[in-house]
């Protein structure tokens, strides 16, 4: 497993060779400092502890400091295991984007836009009721949620208003079209999950 | 340029000639027909322009034949645009010329810019 972490920076659409124009995203993407080497030996299981975005050290308290200065690191925002890295890294290595390059696959996790409380249509994907023909109060409302005396209860898992968004989301399979590995950013083919500036998770397929 | 967007520039079209709403331009299109390239030409008056950036386009409005009108979006910095030539240029006083749907023949024209 190859992984990295970065942000999302926002939309646009290129053309490809044939001249067609498709949506794409613009990621930043690391570079992201090893900060500890998890091993069986010690930890009972394979990961890499990676930083992401190097922060002042008035804003990290004592704790955080001391574990950045094991690898001689300055302190960083965020901090994120990836399990059974492939390759073999010691603390202190920075991991930068050149481990990506176009024509790849990625996985990319990260937390989806909230949307408050929000109904069956945009939900669960309901179809709106007929807004004419004698429809009276009921206009986006989800309908009938069950039977009657039998069961006498609504069903578990059915599908109802609430909280929407702010999951944690993971897109597969998504091109890599293009790496700048001196800006540290890349394209990649469709949509990420959150809203530009959000924290992502990038993985390499295979 | 916001940083991110930097690495979109080699998708802008730099050739792209300046020409406002109201001019009457040709457009040369490649068209791909099967392994042949040709160019195409499409004359006609811009009647909008719409958008920022990549994701920017005009619209062309041709009368074609039989006096139907024809218009026709094109991106801007779509890579089948060869070239951009304005014919002629018009005073107009807004930004989108849709009123010209509504109008024929000597209705339908365009006050010439003048030149002073």
């Amino acid at each position: 497993m190859i992984g990295l972490l970065g942000r999302k920076k926002g939309m646009s659409s290129v053309y490809n060779k044939d001249g067609k124009n498709t949506a794409v995203t613009v990621l930043e993407v690391g570079p992201c400092p090893v900060i500890q080497v998890k091993t069986m030996k010690n930890d009972k299981y394979n990961a890499l502890q990676l930083a992401f975005e190097p922060i002042r050290l008035k804003l990290a308290n004592k704790p955080k400091t001391g574990h950045f200065e094991k690898a001689n690191k300055k302190p960083h925002r965020v901090l994120a295991e990836f399990k059974d890295f492939d390759g073999d890294y010691k603390t202190g290595d920075i991991l930068s984007i050149d481990l990506f390059k176009p024509g790849d696959k990625i996985h990319v996790t990260g937390i989806s836009k909230g949307c408050g409380f929000a109904g069956v249509i945009k939900r669960h994907n309901f179809t709106r009721p007929n807004q004419s023909h004698g429809t009276h109060e009921a206009f986006r409302g989800p309908g009938s949620i069950g039977n009657a005396s039998y069961p006498a209860r609504v069903w578990p898992g059915k599908r109802m208003p609430g909280r929407m968004g702010n999951d944690r989301i993971t897109i597969k399979n998504l091109d890599v079209i293009k790496v700048d590995s001196e800006k540290g950013l890349m394209i990649v083919k469709g949509a990420v999950p959150g809203a530009p500036g959000g924290l992502l998770r990038i993985r390499k397929v295979g | 340029m916001e940083t991110w967007k930097e690495i979109l520039k080699d998708q802008i079209n730099e050739n792209l000639p300046a020409f406002n709403i109201g001019d009457t331009i040709d457009v040369h299109y490649r068209v791909v027909e099967g392994e042949k390239e040709r160019i195409q030409i499409y004359t006609g008056v811009v009647i909008s322009r719409r958008g920022a950036g990549l994701g920017a386009s005009f619209t062309v409005r041709k009368i074609g034949s039989g006096g139907i009108g024809v218009e026709r979006v094109f991106p801007s910095h779509s890579p089948f645009i060869a070239d951009i030539k304005v014919k002629k240029e018009a005073s107009v006083r807004r930004a989108k010329l849709y009123y010209l749907r509504q109008r024929k023949g000597k209705a339908a024209r365009l006050k010439e810019k003048s030149r002073f």
